[in-house]
């Protein structure tokens, strides 16, 4: 009997691992807003930018080398889209306590050096990500000005930035602009998996 | 004679000071060679992982004690790093050289993950580590970080009555 209910037990266990990895926001679905710290000491929010077409939400980390490489290509979202209505708005999911690299402090620094051009926020708490279904850094989400998800996955096709044959995130951006859906709405890429606390 | 033993001492240090790792440019080369053929007699544990990546770095070590461990068939553990070309050299075979990885590592540098992935399993999200057990032809697959040697070894053991 014991042991029924603790295999029943593991079970749950095992379906509620399921699921879990299998949340998150899907193509179509309508994505909450947030009010999250960024590194200039405000709280940043979608709702900010009444005027905007739509957002470019990046999860994405201090200490990730994939996030590294792939800094200066947001910036150029920003620089290239930030025009045209869609917002950047960068999150840093992971506990700062399993990487002290990605604390606030340091995040401050990065934005710093970096010349960020775009907020770059604390998942305070740890609750937005999985909300949004990111599991890695970096993880793209594209909205539409009513926040309705459009496009999720990966920035380019290749980290190192020579070898990008197919530019998913800008292709995408490109068919929201002209009204489009985008033609490619879900891609995947190897990251480094968001740590959440213990 | 000396003069062979010398030589062969000197091929045996080059050897063991130059680690060296098979790499593939393109994933359909490594599927043909390394996710097709599997016997029935062996439990193969395909690990991905890179240098870089923390919690890897600390399963790392789990995986490389399999080989060693008395399962009801033999195992055989194959760590495919996914550390970019051009670190290689500078930190992959330093790393296994350092940390002593006795189990066989081979990279894999193509970086057209989303062309990939889903070869692996549509389960995965693309974040890293994840995991690969094969046994009767059946391949399961782990997304996730083990923390102990003990919880990996349960889940060799599942996969026997899954």
């Amino acid at each position: 009997m014991k042991k029924a209910l603790f295999i029943t037990a593991l079970l749950f266990v095992g379906l509620g691992l399921v699921s879990e990895a299998q949340n998150g926001y899907k193509i179509g679905d309508k994505a909450d807003d947030f009010s999250l710290k960024g590194v200039d000491g405000k709280n940043h929010s979608m709702s900010d930018y009444s005027e905007a077409k739509g957002f470019i939400i990046v999860f994405t980390c201090n200490h990730c080398p994939y996030s590294v490489a792939y800094e200066d290509r947001i910036i150029e979202l920003q620089n290239n889209y930030g025009p045209k209505g869609f917002q950047v708005i960068a999150i840093n999911p992971n506990d700062p306590i399993s990487y002290p690299s990605d604390g606030y402090e340091p995040m401050i620094e990065r934005a710093k050096e970096k010349g960020f051009n775009f907020p770059y926020l604390v998942d305070e708490g740890q609750a937005l990500y999985p909300k949004y279904g990111a599991t890695r850094t970096p993880h793209i989400f594209i909205l539409d000005n009513e926040r309705t998800v459009k496009y999720i996955g990966a920035i380019d096709n290749a980290t190192t930035e020579k070898k990008v044959t197919e530019k998913f995130a800008e292709n995408a951006l490109n068919a929201l602009l002209e009204g489009n859906d985008p033609e490619v709405a879900e891609t995947k890429a190897i990251g480094c998996s968001i740590k959440a606390k213990k | 004679m000396h003069k062979t033993i010398v030589v062969i001492l000197l091929i045996f240090s080059t050897v063991a000071l130059t680690a060296q790792v098979q790499e593939y440019e393109h994933f359909d080369d490594f599927k043909k060679e390394r996710l097709t053929s599997f016997s029935e007699d062996t439990i193969y544990v395909i690990n991905f992982w890179a240098t870089w990546c923390k919690p890897c770095v600390k399963e790392l070590p789990y995986f490389d004690q399999l080989e060693e461990i008395e399962f009801d068939k033999p195992t055989k553990v194959l760590l495919v790093s996914l550390d970019l070309q051009f670190t290689i050299e500078s930190r992959l075979l330093p790393f296994i050289e350092k940390r002593n990885v006795k189990s066989e590592v081979i990279v894999l540098t193509d970086e057209d993950t989303n062309s990939w992935i889903d070869k692996i399993s549509p389960n995965w999200s693309g974040a890293l580590p994840a995991t690969i057990i094969i046994r009767n032809q059946k391949q399961y697959f782990y997304e996730k970080t083990y923390e102990s040697l003990e919880e990996l070894k349960q889940e060799i053991i599942n996969t026997k009555n899954p």
